[in-house]
């Protein structure tokens, strides 16, 4: 089955070297790349095959070594730093595997950090119920457990309502109830809020959630999956 | 941006030990720094407007006797403005309860108006009155140093009469701000003083009716003194003119002059120092702060905050501690500014002070330390952006550690895995380290700086007075005298020595350069009066020749072997010529030196002396001033003991106050620079230790780990900065040779010992705080959070 909604990514032939003093590092050799509104993409593949490249390009954290990178039909790889930098700010919600909370903010500081540069944001305690923590909202990141970090950290992605949701690994470092929990909160905000979202996994069994499942090996798109039915993160079995 | 701004607040009190290091140390920067300008620029306004308002005198000519009929001849010199003629004599004072010889001079003032230049500020009291011959005013100074006011008396021996005057009133003259006894480099309020008297009163005891022996010029443009120099000497020269000179030869206005030359001096040099040290600091300190935040500033531009709101989120950090340092340096430099300001008051003798702020030098101050902060932040800055944000995010990439020198050269099995732990990272981060070793030298460097000038004074008062000037008593005579004076001196009660010698007033020339000194004609073997060489030896003066002080030699720019023109400025002010033969080492002072019969020889006069030093028993002195006092040809005595005292007291009063000023903001400094480098690699490596600590190593192991690399730079900082302090100590003293003196660059064991004292505790204390630190380490949240 093809799903057939706006496209909002279009990537073609990209590639990123890394120069590593004499050697060169080919992170990603040519992917070709199509993401639709709304849907929920997983990406798997082997440590070191270049997915965090490509998520980090697609969130305008990176910048290609070549090949084109459109977002709702702009080309993002010729983007100057302020330029990406609006991209990020108006159109892109990141989690991360380490959170990347700042220690000295609240919960709901690290989340207004976020929501008062944007446009349409949800009130930081909104987005905190969302992902379940409206009774955390004042600790700060160190008082917080790595799952309950995890969240505020998605409560941080989606409180300025994305239009993409970027995950790299956000339950790399969690146990299976926290994991389910924070992918439970992932999903909903992509069924909620029509995010279209991305995320990173090493963990085969997350790709069930996804509508598509993209196989990244040594820098290429080695396979896509399509799933006719998108799993409920209850339902995994780890 | 509130959210950002509480983050501000936040990490600053998290920051809180460390920001109130470094505002101390801009603290201690600025405060040095305005004190020392607030304090010069006091000086200079305060002398411009005394001057102004007082009307000192352009140009100053003393002679035997004229007739006052002169006075019209030389105000219609051409350039003259104003000319006021003087009796000026100097006498032996005696104040009740006081034993020792006080020399003083008298000055005459009109009896029926103001005088026209070099007026009096009266600050108690009243003027003479015309018709009293028995009435004074004196120098506040003297007054305040024997506790005088308006209705004591004094008694003076005019001409070998016993007089008693009464005081009348106490008064300030822009012609004595500096007042010393001439030959005197120190001043000394209880032993010499001046005195006016009205002119009637004055003119009969010197038999000066209708005569002067003084004469001072205003002129209409300074740029006419050569001239008007040139032409008075020849009015004058007739009745036994002394040589005109300007205000650069004015006793007062010239030790101002060098005086003022050494406060700009330290007043530039340790500022420089003392804030480019801070500068220096805060960049370090500021770039590192920065750098440990680069995980934050890519998740802060992940999310789409711009370059310039990050720039701006960490200036204003930065701004926040800068601005609060700069504020207190300035209130605390103001004040101590005061202070010091206050002890020159009484060292130059100012009735009023115009002390105060001047917006330059606050904005210097401000700017420098601005400039720097803002420097600091932006390079940190611009490393951190140069990242892309997902680079920036990513903790730093494990570093690449290597075999360390130490053990490429095999010597591993010498060291534990801890000290090969910090080997490593010392040379992982060159750099770092570097710039850590830096900072801590600078820092040791500095507390140099003060201190070495107490011990270095302690030195040149040893060379001076005891291996040079050894006499116990110098006493002048009023003119020049025949050698049979031995005699009556040889006699009196206690004298065990006595060695004379002839000195004159002469200007040295030397092809374009000139000076004016005094030439001393000293006999040959003298014991009381030694002249040293280079190495401090003794040297015997050659029959024929000039010696000339080392810094002398210098000023002319003479070798020995070069001719000098002697200008002799008494009697027929015959003009000669000698060679140089040699060149004596002499801290205190300047001066020419001949042999005396020499001397006598090429005065063309017979054996002629001026004074004599004696050596005498301390048991007999008060017998011996009374007796000395008597003597009317004696015009002064000065006790060596009590010079030295000058010496020292002067020495303390000035010098001392600001050198420990400079050596408490030093150590400030110091403990500034080294706390913080250590509170930084805290943060730096708090991760990596609390890593360790989980591994099973003991508070103890990861404390070595931390503060025994921080030990081994500042080991290795302690000679680098006795480098830096000996170069900084070598400026100074290079820059602060003056005809008053020269400080020898001689750095005494005590002040190395200082320097490292204060580097080792203020590392010992910094550690002790970091270990703390390190023991209350809470391991889960530092592995929990990343930063
Ligand atoms: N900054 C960099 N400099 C050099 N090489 C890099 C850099 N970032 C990534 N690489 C290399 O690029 C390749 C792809 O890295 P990437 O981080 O995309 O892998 P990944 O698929 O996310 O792996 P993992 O599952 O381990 O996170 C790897 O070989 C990596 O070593
Ligand atoms: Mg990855």
């Amino acid at each position: 089955m093809t799903i057939h909604r706006d496209r909002v990514f279009l990537a073609r032939g990209l590639t990123k070297i890394y120069p590593m003093g004499e050697i060169q590092v080919q992170a990603l050799r040519g992917v070709d790349l199509e993401l639709f509104a709304g849907e929920f993409v997983v990406l798997l593949g082997p440590s070191g095959s270049g997915k965090s490249t490509l998520l980090n390009i697609l969130g305008g954290l990176d910048s290609p070594s070549s090949g084109a990178m459109q977002y709702g039909g702009r080309d993002l790889s010729v983007y100057d730093d302020a330029e990406l930098t609006r991209y990020r700010r108006e159109h892109v919600g990141f989690v991360f595997q380490f959170y990347n909370l700042i220690p000295s903010l609240t919960a709901r500081e690290n989340v207004a950090l976020v929501t008062e540069i944007a446009r349409n944001p949800l009130p930081p305690e909104e987005a905190l119920t969302l992902v379940g923590l409206a009774d955390r909202l004042d600790h700060f990141p160190a008082q917080l457990s790595g799952g309950e970090q995890q969240r505020v950290a998605i409560a941080r992605a989606v409180a300025k309502r994305p239009e993409v949701l970027l995950c790299d690994e956000p339950t790399g470092a969690l146990d299976v109830q926290t994991g389910v929990l924070v992918l439970a909160v992932i999903d909903r905000v992509n069924r909620e809020l029509g995010t279209t979202t991305v995320v990173i996994t090493h963990n085969a069994a997350i790709a069930a959630m996804a509508d598509r499942v993209i196989h990244l090996s040594n820098g290429l798109i080695a396979r896509i999956d399509h799933n006719a039915q998108r799993q409920a993160p209850h339902e995994i079995v780890w | 941006m509130r959210a950002l701004d509480r983050k501000l607040w936040r990490e600053l009190w998290q920051l809180k030990g460390q920001a109130i290091a470094i505002a101390l140390v801009i603290i201690s920067g600025v405060a040095i720094h305005i004190m020392f300008g607030a304090t010069l620029d006091a000086l200079r306004q305060t002398r411009a407007r005394y001057y102004q308002d007082y009307r000192f005198a352009d140009v100053f000519a003393s002679l035997k006797r004229a007739p006052e009929s002169l006075q019209a001849r030389i105000a219609a010199l051409p350039g003259v403005a104003e000319v006021e003629t003087r009796v000026v004599a100097g006498v032996n004072l005696e104040v009740a309860g006081f034993t020792e010889p006080i020399t003083g001079r008298l000055i005459s003032i009109p009896d029926t108006r103001e005088p026209r230049l070099n007026r009096l500020y009266l600050r108690q009291g009243r003027l003479t009155a015309a018709d009293r011959s028995d009435e004074a005013v004196v120098s506040e100074a003297f007054a305040e140093a024997h506790r005088l006011e308006p209705g004591a008396k004094l008694r003076v021996v005019i001409n070998g009469r016993r007089q008693t005057l009464t005081i009348v009133g106490t008064a300030l003259s822009p012609e004595y701000i500096h007042q010393m006894r001439p030959g005197s480099i120190f001043p000394d309020y209880r032993r010499y003083g001046v005195l006016w008297m009205g002119r009637r009163a004055l003119g009969a005891a010197y038999g000066m009716e209708g005569a002067f022996n003084d004469v001072v010029m205003g002129l209409a443009n300074a740029h006419a003194a050569p001239k008007v120099i040139d032409e008075l000497d020849r009015l004058l020269t007739p009745y036994g003119g002394l040589g005109a000179h300007d205000r650069e030869d004015q006793s007062s206005h010239r030790f101002m002059t060098e005086e003022f030359r050494q406060i700009t001096l330290s007043a530039t040099l340790f500022p420089t120092i003392f804030l480019g040290v801070a500068v220096f600091l805060l960049n370090v300190v500021i770039s590192r702060l920065i750098g440990m935040q680069r995980e934050q500033i890519g998740t802060l531009k992940a999310f789409g905050y711009g370059n310039g709101a990050v720039a701006l989120h960490y200036l204003k950090l930065v701004l926040l501690i800068v601005l609060v340092g700069v504020a207190v340096g300035v209130g605390v430099g103001a004040w101590l500014g005061q202070a010091l300001a206050a002890l020159y008051m009484d060292f130059f003798r100012f009735p009023f002070l115009n002390y105060r702020l001047t917006l330059p030098l606050v904005l210097s101050a401000t700017l420098l330390n601005l400039g720097a902060a803002v420097a600091g932040t932006a390079f940190a800055l611009r490393a951190a952006f140069a990242l892309r944000p997902a680079e920036a995010m990513r903790p730093e990439p494990p570093v690449r550690y290597r075999a360390t020198v130490v053990e490429r050269l095999g010597l591993q099995r010498w060291l534990s895995q801890p000290n090969r732990m910090i080997l490593r990272h010392i040379e992982r981060r060159p750099l770092k380290s570097l710039l850590t070793v830096l900072g801590i030298a600078l820092a040791c460097g500095i507390t140099m700086v003060g201190r070495f000038q107490e011990a270095t004074i302690n030195h040149m008062v040893d060379v001076h007075y005891k291996l040079s000037q050894r006499e116990d008593l110098a006493v002048t005579f009023v003119e020049p005298t025949s050698w049979r004076a031995i005699g009556s001196l040889d006699s009196l009660p206690g004298v065990e020595r006595v060695e004379v010698y002839r000195a004159v007033p002469v200007r040295l020339r030397f092809e374009q350069r000139s000076h004016r000194t005094t030439l001393k004609g000293v006999p040959p073997g003298g014991d009381l009066q030694r002249l040293l060489d280079a190495d401090l030896r003794r040297l015997t003066l050659p029959s024929e020749g000039v010696v000339l002080t080392d810094y002398l030699g210098q000023l002319l720019g003479v070798q020995p072997g070069n001719r000098l023109i002697v200008e002799v400025l008494e009697g027929g002010r015959p003009v000669r010529e000698a060679p140089v033969v040699g060149l004596v080492k002499e801290y205190l002072g300047v001066a020419g030196y001949m042999d005396l019969a020499g001397l006598n020889r090429l005065l063309r006069e017979g054996p002629a002396i001026s004074g004599a030093y004696l050596a005498v028993d301390d048991r007999d002195r008060p017998e011996l001033y009374r007796r000395l006092g008597e003597i009317p040809r004696i015009a002064g005595t000065a006790i060596r003991e009590q010079e030295i005292r000058n010496f020292h007291q002067t020495m303390e009063q000035t010098m001392l106050f600001f050198t420990f000023i400079a050596t408490l903001f030093a150590v400030i400094i110091a403990f500034g620079v080294i706390y913080n480098s250590t509170r930084i690699a805290l943060t730096e490596r708090s991760r990596e230790l609390a890593s360790l600590r989980v591994l099973g190593f003991t508070r103890g192991e990861i404390s070595y780990i931390l503060l025994g690399e921080l030990g081994l730079l500042a080991l290795l900082a302690i000679p680098i900065g006795f480098g830096i302090g000996r170069a900084i100590c070598a400026v100074f003293v290079n820059g602060a040779q003056s005809e008053l003196y020269r400080i020898p660059l001689i750095i005494h064991p005590s002040t190395y010992a200082f320097a490292a004292t204060v580097v080792l505790i203020s590392a010992l204390l910094s550690g002790w705080l970091a270990r703390r630190k390190l023991d209350r380490l809470d391991l889960i949240a530092v592995l929990k959070t990343r930063d």
